[in-house]
């Protein structure tokens, strides 16, 4: 269980690192003088995906470890006022999209 | 390191659900000055952070808080405090409306009624539960928030609470916190036990694995007593993912099956500790795995009833464990097309669930003066969860407001500066220079911790049971991991806050060994199984207390408290 941070799509705005509850993510300094969020302790994930719900840039992709059963699928979200836009690429190349309002409760 | 000093009147340490809760109240009933201490970030930080499924604490329509009592007592088999559950569930319908006006979603009904899930519960989104709060506090008035400031240290003279010592994990700096008042609200401990995942995946736990009972040690280093922690919490959680099963469960009604296709829970009595029980039972009578039905679902009801079932699922999954959705759709299943396998997870300490923690008195005040205790880092009040977290720090919050006096300056002895002064030099040294031990690190040590505690002091390799030669093994192994532990060097900050959480985490557990060395019965299965004392002896039909003494666990059984308050004596 853990995030990967895709360094092309991060543009720095460290967004993610102000959510972690573990503070698990911080801002480095690239040679080229721009800024990339880093995943310093990769087993220390508790799979909240605070971080990925926070990334505008989709750039973090959360995925299951092969321990509980992952299988190379990934998770990004798109945020779109109260829809979260759930992305999963899973990992026979198919995508399935799950929109989900924060202004709808739970049914169960 | 830079070291700096801060005066406020109120400190609360911990900005999860109770911390938050605490600030919020006092700042809307005073002008006191509030300041939250908090090692990550109050947006996200806590059990809160991937959100929950339910208020799983609420009057709902013809039930009255005493209900919400029985029922609780019940399930801890006596082990609780009247007067705490009695003040929380008089209190969970009045926080529950205020966090709806502070924007939580809750289900209704089309007459305007929440909708029930079962006896207690209410069908919320809790997905974006703790950024509510943490709005709510950076709206408030006179509330300073400290994020990325982990505090390690009370300061207390004469039982009284002076302030708190801690370092921020971002800048090379030390904080003393000087306070008249503080309330206590770091939550529970994980981490203690070897966990389902131990491997890549060792953080994937149910409880928060950032919760590693620094609350508590705190309190048992200050000398504060300390109630219940025999009664540990092993929560029933879908297998892999540990995401819980009440959805499921009560939610979507799915029954717990063993492998051949045996509805075994009525067999085992269906309180909290039963339920785990009787799936690990199944298991050792080679009759595991053990599932969810939610294929149940899928009998004989239309594709198109199925299918929207199956979408709710998904998505209530996606507001609170989204790794149980990506599980579903990774397997090419849903939920009506195949059953949900079960486990139990490793033991935790967690007052918001079962009893452990601080002993407190009715207005949430610990047997140290000016310390309050709030959330799942005080005992006595199980079962009080998301809510009872709420009501707690509420409580504390309108105590400290009501006997509020002007009091002296800020100031500490010379003997609490000392004291802090002692705590920071100890920061430098772990920050300083090389191992002392080269061959052990941090990581090392803990994954002995939790070998430890999973093979002496029934973890889940040995299905929850343990004997007190066992136990007697379990502490001096402990002991030894303590002292190796002093030795331990950081090479950054991030690195001392984990040897800090180590320590934490040796001296719960030792506490938890005593315990349940403690109670020489056995009253809930799989919390408390002592393989020596496998009977509940009414003898025990006490709590059992401890306080920490010149290095040693004093115990205390205590008479169960009836009335509708309770004050700590002298
Ligand atoms: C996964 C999960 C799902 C749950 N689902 C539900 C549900 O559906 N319904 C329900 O009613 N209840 C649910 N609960 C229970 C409920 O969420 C908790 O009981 C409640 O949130 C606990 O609040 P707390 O304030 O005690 O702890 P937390 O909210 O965890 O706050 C503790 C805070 O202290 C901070 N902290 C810890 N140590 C230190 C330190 N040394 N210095 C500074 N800060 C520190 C932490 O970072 C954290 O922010 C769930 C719990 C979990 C873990
Ligand atoms: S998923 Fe949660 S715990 Fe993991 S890195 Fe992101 S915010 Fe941190
Ligand atoms: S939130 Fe996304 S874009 Fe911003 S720093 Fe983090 S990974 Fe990069």
């Amino acid at each position: 269980m853990s995030i990967r941070i895709n360094q092309e799509k991060c543009i720095g705005c460290g967004r993610c690192e102000g959510v972690c509850p573990g503070t698990l993510i911080c801002l480095e300094k690239k040679s080229d003088g721009t800024k990339k969020a880093k995943m310093l302790y990769l087993r220390d994930c508790w799979g909240c995906v605070s971080c990925v719900k926070e990334c505008p840039r989709q750039a973090i992709e959360f995925f299951l470890g092969a321990d509980i059963g992952g299988r190379g699928s990934t998770m990004t979200v798109t945020n779109e006022k109260d829809i979260l836009h759930w992305n999963i690429n899973k990992f026979d190349g198919t995508k399935t999209v799950i929109d989900v309002n924060r202004k709808n409760a739970n049914k169960y | 390191m830079e070291r700096r000093t801060v005066n406020t009147d109120v400190l609360i340490v911990g900005g999860g659900t109770a911390g938050c809760y605490a600030a919020i109240t006092l700042s809307n009933n005073s002008d006191l000055k509030i300041l939250i201490a908090e090692k990550a970030n109050i947006k996200r930080s806590g059990c809160l952070a991937a959100g929950i499924n339910a208020i799983n604490a609420y009057i709902v329509k013809g039930r009255t808080p005493q209900d919400y009592v029985d029922y609780a007592e019940k399930d801890a088999n006596g082990i609780v405090r009247h007067d705490l559950l009695l003040s929380a569930a008089e209190n969970f319908n009045e926080v529950t409306h205020h966090v709806e006006k502070l924007g939580l979603v809750i289900l209704k009904d089309e007459n305007g009624d929440y909708v029930a899930r079962g006896n207690r519960n209410i069908k919320i989104n809790g997905e974006n539960f703790k950024p509510i709060l943490a709005k709510a506090v950076k709206n408030s008035k006179n509330v300073e928030v400290l994020n990325n400031v982990n505090i390690t240290d009370l300061l207390v003279e004469n039982n009284q609470v002076y302030g708190a010592v801690g370092f921020s994990i971002k800048e090379n700096t030390a904080y003393t916190i000087t306070a008249k008042k503080i309330i206590i609200a770091t939550g529970g401990a994980a981490g203690i036990y070897k966990p389902n995942n131990p491997g890549f995946s060792r953080h994937k736990m149910w409880y928060s694995p950032f919760n590693t009972g620094a609350g508590y040690a705190m309190g048992i280093k200050a000398g504060a007593e300390m109630t219940s922690f025999e009664m540990r919490f092993v929560a029933l959680r879908c297998k892999d993912t540990i995401a819980p099963t009440g959805t499921i469960a009560q939610g979507a009604g799915a029954k717990q099956i063993n492998s051949k296709g045996f509805v075994y829970e009525d067999k085992y009595g269906i309180t909290t500790s039963e339920r785990v029980y009787g799936t690990v039972r199944e298991n050792q009578l080679g009759n595991g795995p053990c599932y969810l039905k939610t294929s149940a679902i899928g009998e004989g009801n239309s594709q198109e009833f199925i299918a929207q079932k199956d979408e709710a699922l998904l998505k209530a999954y996606l507001n609170m464990a989204p790794s149980q959705t990506l599980k579903w759709i990774e397997s090419g299943k849903n939920p009506s097309a195949q059953d949900v396998e079960i486990e139990g997870t490793e033991p935790y300490v967690v007052g918001g669930h079962t009893a452990s923690g601080y002993w407190v008195n009715t207005r949430r005040e610990t047997t140290i003066k000016g310390l309050y205790a709030a959330g799942d880092v005080a005992g006595g009040c199980p079962q009080k969860y998301v809510t009872g977290a709420l009501a707690e720090g509420k409580i504390a919050a309108l105590d400290i407001v009501e006997k509020w006096t002007v009091q002296d300056d800020y100031g500490l002895t010379a003997d609490l500066q000392d004291k802090s002064e002692k705590i920071v030099k100890n920061y430098e040294i772990a920050l300083a220079g090389k191992p002392v031990n080269q061959q052990f690190d941090v990581e090392q040590l803990e994954e002995a911790m939790q070998k430890v505690m999973d093979s002496y002091a029934g973890g889940i390799t040995v299905n929850y049971q343990f004997n007190e030669k066992q136990l007697a093994l379990a502490d001096e192994k402990l002991l030894q991991l303590q002292q190796l532990a002093i030795n331990l060097r950081a090479k950054d900050l991030h690195e001392l806050m984990f040897i800090y959480e180590l320590k934490e985490r040796l001296l719960v557990a030792r506490a938890l060994i005593a315990h349940l060395l403690s109670r020489k019965e056995t009253r809930w299965h799989t919390f408390n199984e002592n393989l020596d004392y496998p009977e509940t002896d009414e003898k025990y039909f006490k709590y059992v207390n401890s306080i920490y003494e010149h290095g040693n666990f004093h115990i205390v059984l205590r008479d169960i408290v009836k009335e509708a308050a309770y004050e700590h004596q002298n």
